[in-house]
């Protein structure tokens, strides 16, 4: 038998009818997660055609982006200030009544960013084929599952079906070797990544993250990488499960129980790349070199570390319309530059161990005059253990905002925005120009540089807070 | 979907690298329930200023831009999020194609969906047409050819099935849906 890597052996496993010259593969989907911004018009598709869904049970709604974080809107006391936004709540409801999928709505206290709480549910499980409306679905790749980001019109596709028409895409290793620094973090590692491979680097590929530094990331940490593989081009990320992975699921809601437990962990424990697996592309990337990185453009590529400097645009067009964008010039240093806003929060660092390290830096110490800070829980689970471990408290002493759970700050759609001008440091995945708000600029890294720009007002070195 | 043989028109340059969909339209005008209406969000935070009034410099604001149907653009065209409203609101706008070296996977197939032809060409042509905006071309999808007014043809690769659906407006959903005993075998056999 030929040597297979983790995605062919998942893909393989799941091919309904395999692809020939003429036609793509016919793609089973083992879960289908659903949210209020991309599935209305899916929806309607199935409504026009007389169709229903067709597994109800494989299939899980939340609403996660256009919802308020304000406890006051979620809780109903005062009506969610975006009309429109309150249009797709009711039609999620409506729909979700109506086909008979299970929604974790406004009340819900398992309700949270659709990447946040599959994981927290235990729904996402090695060798699962999983999609979403939503290009950050390649999260639950983190878990060993091919999990990638699905159009509207496919979304009402897998709701009809449960399968995808899909090529297969090429595969391509990445090997993380060494260990990260102290201080640094999983995202200052997918950053360093993205810089090194670009943001089309990945286009057309399943990426699998390997190696030592990679077996040494907690779940939590690994969701934080395969995140964002969609920002390096990727459609989905992929980390084998170990022992990190099963230990994580174990006695989640949704995880096998019993003997079905057992008989899953003998499944999943084949689901590694084969030595010798051939890859379309591999690259290497030494983790003990990576420092704590920021980015100073307008796509997630163009990121330099902490103590480096914005390169010039020598006269790239794009470039320097980035650098006007964001009010910065070429051989400037970030380092000491003030900021105005912090948003920890997003799919990407706004699970409990990214709260628990900006609560490190925080501790003590108050956000710095004239700046705003908002923290967002990934979901009401992480709010409720945020709050029970008394970090949602150092946050508030601390001059932040605590808010319910959702997409927030890092898609401007729900009401949270940043200001035209200003500029946000931010554990979200985009710094696309107007992400945050029109005319925001964002810099993206990790939720230890947030807080430490919090606390000093201004671009700084994480690792100079946490040892004080 | 109407079928689609080919496509000719003037071209409009929009001559950035890694066009984002929350470029091509900005995630505030995503709390839609529908599909209709959306070209006039197309690239709305470079087309207005904060006032709603268009931007004079922006090509799409230009004259010579009007009632072009085909759209050139840099490398990694697309790159972002999954929103469809992505390629809705292109073709709202009356877009029907969109040309460059690279576009982002997910925009690809949302566009084919939809009738928005996505045509991936070399570097030398890519360059040939940025710098002549404004020139007649033809995209032939019979061929997958893609015609300059130098009267050289450049061929562009398209999947097999993406083609054949587009050429003879057929949707993929009727295709998957004539599978279902293969996917009823697939489900008994993994008790799913
Ligand atoms: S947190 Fe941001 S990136 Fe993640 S799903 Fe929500 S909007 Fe998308």
């Amino acid at each position: 038998m030929s040597s297979k890597t983790l995605f062919e052996k998942v893909w393989e496993q799941h091919e309904v009818v395999p692809e020939t010259a003429d036609t793509p593969a016919v793609l089973y989907i083992d879960l289908h997660l659903v949210h209020e911004v991309t599935s209305p018009q899916a929806f309607s598709l199935l409504r026009s055609r007389g169709l229903k869904v067709r597994r109800p049970d494989r299939t899980l709604a939340t609403m996660d982006h256009s919802t308020p974080t304000d406890p006051d809107e979620v809780f109903g006391r005062i009506p969610i200030k975006v009309e429109s936004a309150a249009r797709q709540v009711k039609e999620l409801e409506k729909n979700c009544r109506e086909f008979g999928v299970t929604l974790l709505g406004l009340d819900s206290d398992k309700r949270g960013i659709v990447h946040v709480i599959g994981p927290e549910l235990g729904a996402t499980q090695p060798g699962k084929t999983i999609v979403c409306g939503d290009s950050h679905t390649a999260t639950h790749g983190a878990f060993g599952a091919l999990a990638f980001g699905i159009g509207t019109t496919e979304v009402g596709h897998v709701l009809a079906t449960q399968c995808l028409l899909q090529r297969r895409p090429r595969t391509f290793a990445i090997n993380v070797h060494g260990r990260l620094q102290g201080g640094v973090t999983a995202k200052d590692l997918i950053l360093a990544i993205i810089g090194k491979i670009g943001v089309g680097g990945g286009t057309g590929h399943v990426i699998e993250y390997r190696g030592p530094a990679i077996e040494a990331l907690s779940m939590e940490e690994r969701m934080t990488v395969c995140n964002m593989s969609i920002e390096a081009g990727a459609r989905a990320g992929m980390i084998a499960p170990d022992e990190t992975t099963y230990r994580y699921l174990e006695g989640r809601p949704y995880a096998p129980k019993g003997e079905d437990w057992d008989r899953a962990l003998e499944r999943w424990r084949a689901l590694r790349s084969d030595p010798g697996a051939k890859f379309d592309r591999e690259v290497d990337i030494d983790a003990s070199s990576v420092e704590p990185m920021i980015t100073y453009g307008t796509n997630p590529g163009m990121v330099i570390p902490i103590h480096g400097v914005v390169p010039d645009a020598n006269g790239d067009p794009v470039h320097a319309k980035a650098l006007s964008y964001m009010g910065l010039n070429g051989g400037e240093r970030l380092e000491g530059k003030p900021i105005n806003v912090v948003f920890i929060g997003s799919c990407t660092n706004a699970r409990l161990s990214d709260l628990e390290m900006a609560a490190r830096i925080l501790k003590g110490r108050k956000v710095a005059r004239g700046v705003r800070m908002l923290v967002v829980p990934g979901s009401q689970q992480v709010k409720r253990e945020a709050e029970a471990r008394g970090l949602a408290q150092i946050f508030i002493d601390a001059g932040a905002e605590w808010r319910e759970s959702g997409c927030s700050m890092c898609i401007g759609m729900n009401g949270d925005i940043v200001a035209k001008g200003e500029y946000a440091v931010s554990t979200s995945n985009r710094n696309f120009e107007g992400r945050q708000g029109a005319g925001a600029r964002t810099l993206l890294a990790s939720p230890a540089t947030a807080a430490a720009a919090a606390v000093t007002g201004k671009i700084t070195d994480p690792r100079e807070l946490l040892t004080a | 979907m109407e079928p689609i043989r080919s496509i000719e028109s003037r071209t409009v340059v929009v001559p950035f690298t890694n066009i984002d969909t929350d470029q091509i339209i900005p995630a505030r005008f995503l709390t839609t329930t529908t599909k209709e209406g959306l070209g006039k969000y197309a690239f709305a935070d470079w087309r207005y200023d904060a006032s709603g009034a268009p931007k004079a410099d922006f090509v799409l604001n230009t004259p010579e831009a009007q009632g072009c149907s085909i759209l050139v653009a840099g490398r990694n065209f697309g790159c972002g999020s999954s929103r469809e409203h992505a390629p809705w609101a292109l073709l709202d706008y009356g877009f029907r194609a969109v040309i460059s070296t690279e576009i982002a996977d997910i925009f690809r197939t949302n566009s084919l969906k939809n009738g928005l032809v996505p045509v991936v060409i070399d570097e030398d042509t890519h360059r040939w047409l940025m710098e002549n905006p404004g020139a007649q071309v033809r995209i032939d999808l019979e061929t997958t050819t893609l015609h300059l007014p130098t009267g050289a043809a450049v061929r562009f690769p398209m999947e097999a099935f993406a083609r054949y659906c587009l050429m003879n407006g057929v949707d993929e959903l009727g295709f998957l849906l004539q599978h279902s005993e293969a996917i009823d075998r697939y489900e008994q056999a993994h008790q799913a």
